[in-house]
């Protein structure tokens, strides 16, 4: 049967505690979660906060919970959910109002992986970089992230444990693999896996790898290279020495 | 527009009212139970074969819990062999998450509540800090797999002859299974190639990232690899002893 009217739910209030609120909302074709937020903005409750931008699925700002699941809500058709459902704000973050949550933790994470860091060769090279189409792709998948954060909203070492001291999360892991894969980065980030990042506190559960809007096989192809990669060093022997004589100890320690 | 005013807000209404996973139609509880059904199964049948039963060969055929058959004494010969495999699949990185999820609810599906309890330190503590040993149990299992690929051969040799049996058939099937399980490993991923940063730069890394591939290939479908194989042990060990117990008869077509 066409929708006609949704049943919408909207989790209203600020750090102090809220409540859902119930609104009754005309449907139209086509209509994604955001549609029907706006509209109550716009129509019904002009101080409803809902953070917002490009409604393709691509900034990452509309990140929430629709049905208590992590979604982008310019992603998610309404008709999925047969005239009723409840949006509320992340809960792995502090609320600021309704639908805004604050993220900010996850951008001082951010700023605690070292960055890109090339050779002295190839920073001080006039020529232009060649990298093989073979040793990109892997790390291109990585850059896709558009910091919705929702990997970090479903990681329940964040959101059930909230161990934000201990383990920086699915974003953080995937960054530092987009940097420790990349073929002319010379860092190497494994202590700061071992250590202040957590990889340890990730019990591979794959919640990241579902909710990713962008499809990055988060688990697969960056918590679990990285967990070898930290196993290389700090778990086998073997290879610990095989690679401080072969080609990673090229590698610089991160400061 | 039919519209309405917000109705009252829910009095006791928690912030997330219930969690509903949009990429699957199963209810939350259903995978869980399944790996707890399964795995608990499989976990009693094994204990019962490799601690107290003693024969496992039907000529041509040898039990997987027996290979490679080596009898000291009055030990069972399945316990100088069922480890590796047992530490293969305790650490591997899919079945990780199935217990995880299954047996201590960290977490049991995705974005819902967990359980409270002790601090929750993931696998940076014992016992499960040794999942980071994995390779060392890969190691094992794949010199029992060349075994059980010489015992798959050795299943189609009656008395100097050529033949296909349905335990034959069986055997190579399992063989199969368990070598697809085995290669398409996380640790074998990162050991074939997945811990170079190039890929392009040398003879050994162009082979390296061949090799890398094909084992992504089979890596994907880990879980499902993992599960074939394990219903494959279990399902040869099974016929095998209904063999010696006069159960059933191995139909044979014989050169």
């Amino acid at each position: 049967m066409e929708l006609t009217s949704l049943d919408l739910k909207i989790w209203r209030g600020d750090a102090k505690g809220g409540d859902l609120v119930s609104y009754r909302v005309p449907v139209r074709e086509g209509m994604v979660v955001l549609d029907a937020v706006l509209w109550v903005q716009a129509n019904m409750a002009s101080d409803l906060a809902v953070r917002w931008n490009c409604k393709a699925a691509k900034c990452g700002s509309c990140s929430a919970e629709i049905d208590g699941f992590p979604r982008l809500m310019c992603k998610t058709p309404i008709d999925e959910y047969g005239g009723r459902l409840s949006v509320g704000p992340m809960k792995a973050f502090p609320v600021i109002k309704d639908l805004v949550t604050d993220v900010s933790w996850n951008y001082q994470v951010n700023k605690e992986i070292p960055p890109f860091t090339p050779s002295d060769k190839d920073l001080s090279s006039s020529e232009p970089w060649r990298m093989q189409q073979k040793d990109v792709e892997r790390v291109m998948e990585f850059r896709k992230c558009i910091e919705c954060f929702l990997c970090q909203d479903v990681c329940h070492v964040l959101r059930a444990h909230d161990l934000k001291g201990a383990f920086q999360g699915p974003r953080a892991m995937v960054r530092i693999a987009s940097l420790e894969m990349h073929p002319k980065d010379v860092l190497d980030r494994r202590p700061l896996l071992k250590g202040k990042a957590g990889i340890g506190y990730c019990n591979v559960s794959k919640c990241c790898t579902e909710v990713c809007p962008e499809h990055i096989h988060i688990t697969d192809n960056a918590i679990i290279p990285l967990k070898e990669r930290m196993d290389d060093v700090y778990f086998d022997p073997v290879r610990s020495l095989v690679n401080r004589l072969g080609g990673r100890s090229r590698k610089r320690p991160a400061d | 527009m039919a519209l309405s005013q917000p109705v009252d807000s829910e009095v006791s209404s928690p912030r997330r009212p219930r969690v509903r996973n949009p990429y699957s139609r199963l209810p939350n509880w259903l995978y869980p139970a399944f790996v707890v059904v399964a795995l608990s199964l499989f976990g009693i049948f094994a204990i019962w074969v490799v601690f107290f039963q003693h024969e496992g060969y039907y000529a041509p055929y040898l039990s997987p819990f027996y290979s490679p058959l080596i009898k000291v004494g009055p030990i069972p010969p399945g316990v100088w062999v069922a480890w590796a495999p047992l530490v293969f699949r305790l650490t591997c990185y899919y079945y990780r998450k199935a217990y995880f999820r299954s047996f201590f609810g960290h977490p049991r599906s995705c974005a819902v509540p967990e359980r409270a309890g002790r601090r929750y330190r993931g696998e940076t503590v014992f016992p499960w800090v040794f999942n980071n040993f994995h390779r060392f149990a890969f190691y094992a299992t794949v010199v029992q797999v060349v075994f059980l690929w010489f015992d798959a051969i050795i299943a189609f040799d009656f008395g100097g002859r050529f033949g296909i049996g349905l335990g034959s058939v069986l055997m190579l099937a399992n063989v199969v299974l368990l070598s697809g399980y085995t290669f398409g490993c996380h640790a074998f991923r990162h050991l074939a190639g997945g811990d170079l940063d190039c890929f392009s730069c040398s003879l050994a890394a162009r082979a390296r990232h061949k090799l890398w591939r094909g084992v992504t290939v089979l890596n994907i479908r880990h879980d499902r690899w993992a599960w074939a194989s394990l219903l494959t042990v279990a399902g040869t060990d099974i016929y095998i002893r209904l063999l010696l117990a006069g159960v059933l008869h191995d139909p044979r077509w014989v050169l």
